[in-house]
């Protein structure tokens, strides 16, 4: 295997093979809880795969350990299920090797966030070009029904009889601080939503992050159903598009305007007018971190793609670039120079 | 006047560039002809408070007209810089040893710094005289003296007192000046672009030689002749070097690029940094968040095909042994690098030892065998590194390399390798299932070596996954069976077991019929042969023989250990080969072990493994 970098051949004039769901599905039995939204988002994300025109084989998942970690013995690709909380330093490893790999990563709340909180940190403000999906049931399900970073102050759990003293992790808000370039939220339920989501994912150079709010119907059941749910959902959540007015409600009669250095709720009718609203900007910084912060019940809870910003370059692309110039820099330059060094003598 | 070996320390307060100037004098007489060992011993602050013992940082360097192993046990010829470094290394001069002191720098301040009670001034006594060739030299004054039409500022002036001392080692020792000259004119001229600096270095060096010259410092100066080593071109390399050079010829010779990720520990770090500038040869490297990200980006870098190699020391090998459990379990190449260094946790960073062996071994949660090797002199890890690279993806499995500080540091003279006479590395990646076989079973096993084929992301149709959980043989797939984990467990341990169908008899050095053996590994190897060639002076027949394989042992060793009623196996550390071979194989073994945070002294070890024999068959 001597190509370019050690990493095999492509060939970009060979036909695409037409890819279906099933295709990327193994015969693996999938042993979620019947009920798992993991259902779902697995649903999802083999309706998407095969739109993003990329041969299956470019494909690789890779998982901590969890519930949503089992992902990738589900998925018909290249996958690694690795150890609890380290996915995003594996995903790293694989991108380094071969930047021409397509590598999604799916964990849960408690391995992204509290074992490997450190790395998720390190993948985001390094960039590296891997689309996370962190399933956020704000519990730990596989170790049967612990509290986890994500869980609300005074949540009751095996482990807090008393309630949680913990203030939770605004999941968003970290990425955002730790450089994220691209953010994104959507529900389990609503796979359509979901597929374009990571369709943006997808095409995003550089560390994409999408916290999809995922139902434990075992230990959290109805965690997220001010969110999810009909009756509620367009009241507790606005849908957030690129360059329109951020408002919501059944009627669509009320919206979100900054006022006085914040966001505040107006209800348009006679005061105001959607003109008053925020118009949402997925490149604007400030206003990303602003929405991350609208927590329910107070505000709405903003779903969609929150933050884009394509021009932060991907760690493994200028790796690549530092590669091929000190390549150019150091042409015949062998190991037999290395190896004899700066300094040698004669014995005879 | 001729010596056939002088061993010289230079000491000062660490920002006194004494690893600078020791190493200078070790490539002077490297360039000369000598044969050489070094060892460099400093603190881990990079500038503890000035004049303090424990900011001391001293290099020693033996070199020799013919073949030495270690950097000598007393020290001939002792600089020291200030008060502490003289109070820290007077003990270790030998009787009638030259001792040459920057008198200027025993001031009263100075004295307070290195712990001097008021009032005591050490050169004030007069049995130094006798005991020693004792020079206090104003090297400061004259250093100042010699540079004073400079323009430089007096700070710069003043760092030159470490080639002033060095030109009035020079001159002592009849070395030519020009390697050093050299080396500051490019150092400071032209990478530094301080021209000017390089300009009263220079001086300073010159002023130095001058001054040993006409003040005839010396009754008579010292010459040690070139030794004898075999026909060849030679080089002066460190353990870290060697390292190095071994990871850029394995890519070269396995075609195979490496991802080198590491996370700052001494002494490892200088591995990272030196292999950071290797992009040319197909070795990248990564400086993850942590030791724990480090093994996972390796693991995930040997899942797509490179091979993953990080480095670090004892702490972080802790740190990595989960991740070690998950490379076992995905039977994927990667090789860790230990630097060891004294322990347990922080320990003493810049001082050796050779504690991780057990870890090594034994270090991870469930049953998981992995191959070990150990250099046994800075120049040895170029071909263990190779041999660590061979094994890897002969086994499928981490192997675990563990250097230590005073290999990684140490310096010594290297025979280039005949680079087109090391054998091409065996890599293989499986294109399509194997024959039979209608998909891919990524546990399907080669019969010979039981290590499974290694399919990478982007060939078609071998789409698989692994995982931390127990696999089903053949198939890849989850399994809870009982009876398969316990075929599982046997065959990770037999594969690694069959690398000794390629690893090298063990050979012995008898000089016959010997009853004795004294086995060791790693970096007492220099001073186990100090010390049995002293004990072969003597009269006695003492065998010794050296392990650079520790899982598994060489197929042979049994066999060898039979063969003698003593069995002595020195180590630093409590014990631990020790207590391997004797559970291996049932067989008495005694140990010398010693943990001083730097290796064995030859004497010491020679009086010792002396009271052993006879105490065996007393």
């Amino acid at each position: 295997m001597n190509t370019e970098n050690g990493n095999p051949a492509k060939d970009s004039d060979v036909q695409l093979p037409t890819l279906t769901a099933k295709d990327l599905t193994t015969d693996q039995d999938v042993r979620w809880c019947p009920g798992c939204g993991d259902y779902a988002v697995l649903a999802a994300v083999r309706k998407t795969l095969p739109g993003l025109g990329r041969k299956k084989e470019d494909f690789v998942f890779v998982s901590g350990i969890g519930c949503a970690a089992r992902f990738p013995y589900y998925m018909d690709t290249y996958g690694m299920h690795s150890i609890h909380g380290r996915a995003p330093a594996f995903a790293t490893g694989i991108k380094i090797a071969n930047p021409e790999l397509d590598v999604w990563l799916v964990s849960g709340d408690g391995d992204l966030l509290s074992i490997g909180g450190n790395h998720t940190l390190h993948i985001m403000r390094r960039n590296v070009d891997v689309n996370i999906i962190l399933l956020n049931n704000r519990i730990y399900g596989l170790t049967k029904g612990q509290y986890s970073p994500t869980s609300e102050r005074g949540k009751v759990t095996k482990s807090t009889p008393d309630g949680s003293i913990d203030s939770p992790l605004n999941p968003l808000s970290m990425a955002l601080g730790a450089e994220s370039t691209f953010i994104a939220r959507g529900i389990d339920i609503d796979a359509k939503h979901l597929t374009v989501l990571m369709q943006r994912a997808a095409g995003h150079r550089g560390t994409s992050f999408i916290e999809v709010y995922q139902d434990c119907n075992i230990f959290n059941h109805q965690t997220w159903f001010y969110a999810s749910q009909k009756d509620t959902r367009p009241d507790s959540t606005v849908e957030c598009v690129h360059g329109e007015a951020l408002v919501f409600g059944a009627d669509r009669d009320r919206g979100i305007r900054f006022h006085e250095g914040g966001l505040e709720i107006i209800t348009l009718g006679d005061e105001y007018t959607e003109d008053d609203c925020m118009v949402h900007d997925e490149r604007n910084h400030l206003q990303a971190w602003m929405l991350t912060r609208m927590r329910h019940p107070e505000f709405p809870e903003p779903l969609g793609v929150l933050y884009c910003n394509p021009d932060v370059p991907a760690y493994d692309a200028a790796l690549q670039e530092q590669v091929s110039r000190v390549r150019e820099q150091r042409k015949g330059q062998d190991v037999a120079a290395l190896v004899r060094g700066k300094e040698t003598w004669e014995v005879s | 006047m001729d010596l056939d070996a002088v061993a010289i320390r230079f000491c000062g307060d660490s920002g006194d560039g004494m690893q600078l100037t020791g190493g200078q004098f070790t490539t002077t007489s490297a360039l000369f002809g000598n044969d050489f060992a070094t060892f460099p011993d400093f603190p881990a602050e990079i500038r503890a408070p000035r004049g303090t013992t424990f900011g001391v940082s001293g290099f020693q360097v033996q070199f020799a007209n013919h073949h030495i192993h270690t950097p000598g046990d007393a020290v001939n010829a002792l600089v020291a810089m200030n008060p502490a470094a003289f109070k820290m290394n007077i003990s270790d001069v030998e009787p009638g040893g030259v001792v040459i002191v920057n008198e200027d720098e025993f001031t009263k301040v100075n004295l307070k710094k290195a712990g001097y009670a008021p009032d005591e001034n050490p050169l004030d006594d007069e049995t130094l005289s006798t005991r020693f060739q004792f020079r206090p030299i104003p090297i400061s004054r004259l250093t100042r003296e010699s540079l004073a039409d400079s323009e430089m500022g007096a700070k710069d002036v003043d760092r030159c007192r470490n080639m002033y001392a060095l030109g009035i080692v020079y001159w002592l020792f009849d070395r030519p000046l020009d390697t050093t000259i050299e080396y500051l004119e490019t150092y400071f001229g032209s990478r530094k672009n301080k021209p000017e600096v390089a300009a009263i270095n220079v001086a300073a060096l010159k002023a130095g030689y001058y001054f040993g010259e006409t003040a005839e410092l010396f009754p008579v100066q010292y010459r040690v002749n070139p030794a004898p080593l075999e026909e060849g071109t030679y080089r002066k390399i460190s353990g870290t070097e060697a390292t190095t050079l071994g990871f850029a010829a394995a890519a070269e010779k396995s075609g195979t690029d490496i991802l080198y990720s590491g996370y700052p520990i001494t002494p490892a770090s200088e591995l990272l940094h030196g292999l950071s500038a290797l992009k040319h040869l197909g070795i990248r490297t990564f400086q993850a968040e942590d030791e724990i990200a480090a093994v996972c980006a390796a693991i995930g870098a040997s899942f797509a095909g490179n091979l993953g190699v990080t480095g670090t020391s004892g702490p972080g090998l802790a740190l990595k042994g989960e991740a070690l459990g998950l490379a076992t379990m995905l039977e994927l190449p990667i090789v860790v690098v230990d630097v060891q260094r004294a322990g347990p946790a922080t320990g003493m960073p810049t001082k050796t030892e050779q504690g991780d062996l057990l870890q090594a071994m034994y270090g991870r949660s469930g049953e998981t065998p992995c191959v070990i090797v150990a250099p046994s002199s800075p120049s040895d890890c170029f071909e263990m590194v190779i041999e660590a690279v061979r094994l890897a993806f002969r086994c499928m499995c981490p192997v675990l390399f563990l250097s230590d500080g005073s290999i990684a540091n140490g310096a010594e003279p290297w025979r280039l390798p005949d680079l087109d006479s090391i054998e091409p590395i065996q890599v293989s990646h499986p294109t399509k299932p194997a024959d039979g076989d209608d998909r891919f079973n990524p546990y399907r096993r080669d019969p010979e070596t039981l290590s499974r084929p290694w399919a990478i992301p982007g060939t078609p149709g071998l789409e698989h996954r692994v995982g931390g959980l127990e696999k089903q043989d053949v198939t890849g797939n989850v399994s809870y069976d009982g009876d398969n984990h316990q075929h599982m467990v046997e065959t990770r341990a037999e594969k690694v077991r069959r690398a000794q169908d390629i690893i090298a008899p063990l050979e012995v050095d008898d000089p016959g019929e010997s009853d004795v053996l004294v086995l060791g590994w790693g970096s007492t190897r220099g001073s186990i042969i100090g010390a049995v060639n002293g004990l072969r002076e003597e009269g006695r027949s003492v065998a010794m023989a050296h392990l650079r394989h520790l899982n598994p042992f060489p197929a042979n060793l049994e066999e060898i250990l039979a063969r003698y009623s003593t069995i002595i196996v020195p180590e630093n550390n409590t014990g631990q080969l020790r207590f391997l071979l004797q559970g291996s194989f049932l067989k008495p073994i005694i140990g010398i072990n010693e943990l001083k945070g730097r290796s064995f002294q030859v004497n010491e070890l020679r009086d010792r493994i002396r009271e052993c024999i006879d105490g065996a068959t007393a």
